[in-house]
C-alpha cells in the first residue's frame, strides 16, 4: 500500500514539535516528504517541484498556531496549494446559444472515451435537460461503433453513424442530423490516438475544424503516470482543449495526473469517472482531489452522496429517535438500509479520510452486511421494537433463523447498546441543535482552518460490527493529521468537525454511527 | 524488424523526456555536481521509475566520487547497466507444454487486453499453433464483437456467448471445445476490472477455478496486461491481480507512445513476475518479445 503523506510527514515532523514557527530549516524534511508523496501520486516532477516551492514560500515565517500541531498546519498549506493548482472549482461546460451544443471527446486509447461519452450524455440529459445525440466516429477500433450503439440503446439516446465515411465527415453529418432531429446536444466519440501520431492528430483536428465544438474535452485515465503531461500538451496544441475528464477514479490511483494536466493545459477538470455504471460520472472538486492525492479521503463527497440518497424526512425521523432516546433495533435496521443506499461499502469507506488505501485490505464485502441484515429480519417486529426482550431463548431462535450463531446476535446487541449509549451522551451534551446543509458542508470541507481533520472519536470503530480488528486503520494513519488518535466510527468521521460543533444532523451522523454498509446490488454483472 | 529498430524508428520523432533531458543537462559542458544530479533525479522520475530514481542517483553519486562516471556518456552507460541488472532474464517465446495450454488474460479497464489477445492469437497462429480464443468479457458493450472481429482477421476460432453471460461459463465452454477439437492453445479474454473491486476479483478467481475443474492445471498461464502510460499504480495493479489469480507473466501494452512503463522495475523487484511481450502499435503484428536491453534503450533512448 502506498504510504500516505500523513504517514511520511509523521516522522518528518517529529522535529517540528514545539517549534514556535515554521522556518526554512525546520520544514525542509517535510517538503521532501511532500515532494516524494506527490511523485508517488504520479504528479509530474516539474509540477511537483513548483508546488513544493509554493508551499515553501507560503509557510516559511508562519507562526505556529496555538493548539495546532505544526504538521497539521503544514499539511493544510500543501492541501491549499494543491487545490489552487487544480482549481477553480466552478468550471462548467459551455452550451451553445443556438443549439445544438457540440462536445468533442478525444484521448489516448483505453482512456475511457466511449464509456465517458455515454455517461456524459446521460448526465447532461438527466441533470441539464439536454436532448443528446451520440456520434460514433471511432472507426478504428473494432466494434467501437457497436459499443456506443449498445450504450445508446441502454440509455435510450440515439446514436448516429454512417459506415464508410471518414471520421470528420461522420461528425459533420452527425451535427447536421442533430439539428434536423431537434437534438440540442451532440457528443462526438472519436478514436483513441497516440499524441505522437501526427496523422491521427491531424484527423481529430479536422473533426474539430469541421464541427466547431463548443467544448473540446480530453479524456484521461487517472492512473496515468508522468506521460500525462506530454500527451495532454500534444492534444492541447492540436485541439485547444476546453476541459478535462479524469476516468477510473474508482480505483486506488492517487490521481496526481489531475494536477499535471491542469498545470500544462490550463483547462479545467470538469468531471471524474467513478465507476463502471453509466451514472458514475461526477463533477470534479479540487478539494476532494487534493485530499485524495494526499491520502486524506473525501468526506464532502460522502456527505453529498448521503444528501442525494437519503431524504430529509427520513433523516429527520431517524434523528429524532436518536435524540429522544427511543432508538430501537427497528431504527437501527432502517438506518443500516439507509446507509447501504449510499453505494457499495468499499466506495463509501474509500471516501473517508485515511481509509482510501485501506479499503482493499478491509474485508467489507456485501455478504457481511447481508448477514447482519439477516439477523434483524430473523427477529419479530416485537423483538426489534423491544430489544430488551431478547433473552437467550429468543436469541437462539433468531440466530438459527439467520443461519448464524448466538455470538453474532450478542455482537449486534452490544453495538446497539453502545450506539444507544452514545446517543444518550450526545443528547446530554446538548447536541440537539441542527445545522443546515451549508454549515454541514462547511464543517466537513476537508481541512478546517485549524487543520483539524480528525473525528472526535465516536467510539464505534468499524471493527465492532465487521468483526475483528482487520478494519482498524494503521497506527498514525490519521493521527499525524488530526492528532486526536485515529478515527472513530463512521459516525465520528461523518460528524466531521470539532467536538464543539458536531453536525447534529441526522442522516449522516447516525447512519454513520452504525456502520452499515453497502448496497443491495452486489453484482454488477 | 526487432523491437529495438521498431522503437528506435519511432523514436526519431518520439524521444523520451528523459533522454532529451539528459542531453540537455550536459549541454555547454556542465560539470557533474550535486545540482546536476538533482536535476537528473527529477528527470528519472519522468520515466515513471518512482522511488527507483533516488536509488539510481545515489548509485551515480557513488560512482562519480570514485571517478568512474564523468560525463554524459558515462551517465547513460551507468544508468543503462543499473536498469538492466534490475530486469529479470526474459523467458523468451511462450511454448505450450500441454495440449491445450490455457492462457488467462487479465487487467484493468482500457489497458489493452483485447488488442493484446488479438496480437497473441495472431502470433501463435502464424507460428503454426491452433488457437482458440474465449470471449469472457461479457460485460463491456460489444467487447465480444471486438474480439470476434480480431479473431476473424487472424483466422482463429472464437468461443462466445451472449452479452451478460457468466464469464466462467464461457471459459468452461472454450476449454471444452479446445479439448474436444484438439486445439493447442486457448486464450481467454476477460472484462477489464479495477483491482480494488473485490467481487470482480472474485469473479476472476471463479474463472480460474472453473478452468481447473474442467482441465487439470488450467489456466496454465495468467498474464496481466499493463498500460505503459500508467504510473505507479501499475505496481498496485500487479500486486492485487497477483494476489487474486497468481499472475505468471506480464504484457506491456502501448509502448509505442512516449511512456515507458518505468513501474515495471518496481514490479520485477517486488513480485518477480517476468515480462513476456510488449505491444508496440495498433496492427496485429505490432507485438514483440520483451527484451530487457531494448527496453532499457527505449527508456534512455540515446
Amino acid at each position: 500500500m502506498f504510504e500516505t503523506l500523513s504517514e511520511r510527514l509523521g516522522s518528518a515532523f517529529a522535529a517540528l514539535r514545539g517549534k514556535r514557527e515554521l522556518s526554512e530549516q525546520n520544514i525542509e524534511e517535510g517538503l521532501q516528504a511532500v515532494r516524494a508523496a506527490l511523485l508517488e501520486a504520479d504528479v509530474h516532477f516539474q509540477v511537483a517541484r513548483d508546488l513544493v516551492e509554493r508551499v515553501r514560500t507560503s509557510v516559511v515565517g508562519q507562526q505556529a498556531l496555538k493548539g495546532v500541531d505544526p504538521s497539521q498546519q503544514f499539511v493544510h498549506a500543501v492541501h491549499r496549494a494543491l487545490v489552487e493548482f487544480m482549481g477553480p472549482e466552478d468550471a462548467r461546460l459551455v452550451f451553445a446559444k443556438t443549439p445544438p451544443t457540440v462536445i468533442l471527446l478525444a484521448g489516448l486509447q483505453g482512456s475511457g472515451k466511449t464509456t465517458t461519452c455515454a455517461k456524459l450524455a446521460k448526465l447532461l440529459r438527466d441533470k441539464h435537460q439536454k436532448r443528446p445525440l451520440l456520434v460514433a466516429a471511432d472507426i478504428k477500433r473494432p466494434a467501437a461503433v457497436e459499443q456506443l450503439r449498445v450504450l445508446g440503446t441502454r440509455l435510450g439516446i440515439p446514436v448516429f453513424h454512417r459506415p464508410g465515411l471518414a471520421p470528420a465527415e461522420v461528425c459533420a453529418q452527425g451535427v447536421r442530423e442533430a439539428a434536423a432531429l431537434g437534438r440540442d446536444l451532440v457528443l462526438l466519440d472519436t478514436a483513441g490516438r497516440l499524441h505522437i501520431d501526427e496523422e491521427l492528430m491531424q484527423e481529430v483536428a479536422e473533426i474539430a475544424a469541421r464541427t466547431s465544438p463548443h467544448d473540446t474535452l480530453l479524456v484521461c485515465d487517472a492512473m496515468t503516470g508522468q506521460d500525462a503531461v506530454r500527451s495532454a500538451q500534444a492534444f492541447h496544441a492540436h485541439l485547444k482543449l476546453s476541459g478535462l475528464i479524469l476516468t477510473k477514479l474508482d480505483g486506488d490511483a492517487r490521481g496526481g495526473a489531475a494536477v499535471s494536466l491542469k498545470a500544462v493545459t490550463g483547462a479545467p477538470i470538469l468531471f471524474i469517472g467513478t465507476g463502471e455504471k453509466l451514472e458514475d460520472l461526477a463533477p470534479f472538486h479540487p478539494e476532494r482531489m487534493a485530499g485524495r492525492i494526499l491520502g486524506l479521503g473525501d468526506v464532502v463527497g460522502l456527505v453529498e452522496q448521503a444528501q442525494e440518497q437519503i431524504s430529509e424526512t427520513e433523516a429527520q425521523a431517524a434523528y429524532e429517535k436518536m435524540v429522544l432516546g427511543s432508538f430501537t433495533l427497528e431504527d437501527m435496521l432502517a438506518q443500516i438500509r439507509m446507509f447501504r443506499r449510499l453505494g457499495p461499502m468499499k466506495k463509501v469507506l474509500g471516501m473517508l479520510p485515511g481509509m482510501g488505501g485501506l479499503v482493499d485490505q478491509i474485508d467489507v464485502d456485501d455478504k457481511k452486511m447481508n448477514r447482519l441484515e439477516a439477523l434483524f429480519t430473523s427477529m419479530t417486529p416485537f423483538e426489534r421494537l423491544h430489544p430488551d426482550c431478547l433473552e437467550m431463548g429468543r436469541r437462539r431462535r433468531v440466530a438459527r433463523g439467520a443461519g448464524q450463531d448466538v455470538a453474532a446476535i450478542n455482537e449486534l446487541l452490544k453495538s446497539y447498546k453502545g450506539m444507544k449509549q452514545m446517543m444518550k451522551e450526545m443528547n446530554k451534551l446538548g447536541l440537539g441543535a441542527r445545522f443546515g446543509l451549508k454549515e454541514k458542508r462547511e464543517a466537513l470541507k476537508g481541512l478546517s482552518p485549524d487543520g483539524d481533520l480528525a473525528a472526535p472519536g465516536g467510539g464505534f470503530g468499524l471493527e465492532s460490527l465487521l468483526g475483528g480488528g482487520s478494519a482498524s486503520p494503521p497506527e498514525g494513519g490519521l493521527a499525524g493529521l488530526g492528532g486526536r488518535g485515529g478515527m472513530g466510527g463512521l459516525g465520528g468521521m461523518l460528524g466531521g468537525g470539532r467536538p464543539s460543533r458536531p453536525m447534529g444532523s441526522s442522516a449522516t451522523r447516525q447512519s454513520g454511527s452504525k456502520r452499515k454498509k453497502d448496497k443491495r446490488k452486489k453484482k454488477r454483472r | 524488424m526487432g523491437l529495438i529498430e521498431r522503437i528506435k524508428t519511432r523514436l526519431v520523432r518520439t524521444r523520451t523526456a528523459l533522454s532529451d533531458g539528459i542531453t540537455g543537462l550536459f549541454r555547454g559542458g556542465r560539470a557533474m555536481d550535486d545540482a546536476l544530479l538533482g536535476e537528473l533525479e527529477a528527470l528519472l522520475y519522468s520515466a515513471d521509475l518512482g522511488p527507483l530514481a533516488l536509488e539510481l542517483i545515489e548509485d551515480l553519486k557513488r560512482r562519480h566520487t570514485r571517478g568512474e562516471v564523468r560525463g554524459e556518456d558515462d551517465v547513460r552507460a551507468s544508468l543503462k547497466s543499473s536498469l538492466l541488472e534490475r530486469l529479470h532474464v526474459p523467458l523468451g517465446e511462450y511454448a505450450p507444454t500441454t495440449k491445450p495450454a490455457v492462457i488467462l488474460v487479465v487487467g484493468v479497464n482500457g489497458s489493452g487486453k483485447t488488442t493484446s489477445i488479438a496480437k497473441l492469437a495472431h502470433r501463435f497462429a502464424t507460428r503454426g499453433h491452433t488457437v482458440l480464443v474465449g470471449a469472457c468479457d461479457t460485460y463491456r458493450a460489444a467487447a465480444v464483437d471486438q474480439l470476434a472481429i480480431w479473431a476473424e482477421r487472424s483466422a482463429v476460432q472464437i468461443v462466445r456467448k451472449e452479452e451478460g453471460a457468466d464469464p466462467a461459463a464461457v471459459a468452461f465452454e472454450a476449454l471444452e471445445a479446445a479439448d474436444v477439437l484438439a486445439y493447442e492453445l486457448v486464450i481467454l479474454d476477460t472484462a477489464g476490472r479495477l483491482h480494488v473491486h473485490k467481487q470482480l476479483m472474485d469473479e476472476l478467481k471463479k474463472i480460474q477455478r472453473v478452468c481447473a475443474k474442467r482441465m487439470e492445471g488450467a489456466p496454465h498461464e495468467v498474464w496481466l496486461v499493463l498500460d505503459a502510460t500508467n504510473g505507479q499504480n501499475a505496481v498496485q495493479q500487479a500486486r492485487m491481480f497477483t494476489e487474486a489469480v497468481k499472475v505468471s507473466g506480464l504484457i506491456v501494452a502501448k509502448l509505442d507512445g512516449t511512456a515507458r512503463a518505468g513501474a515495471i522495475f518496481r514490479i520485477q523487484r517486488e513480485l518477480a513476475i517476468p515480462v513476456r511481450y510488449v505491444g508496440t502499435g495498433e496492427g496485429k503484428e505490432d507485438f514483440e518479445l520483451f527484451e530487457p536491453a531494448a527496453f532499457v534503450d527505449a527508456i534512455l533512448a540515446g
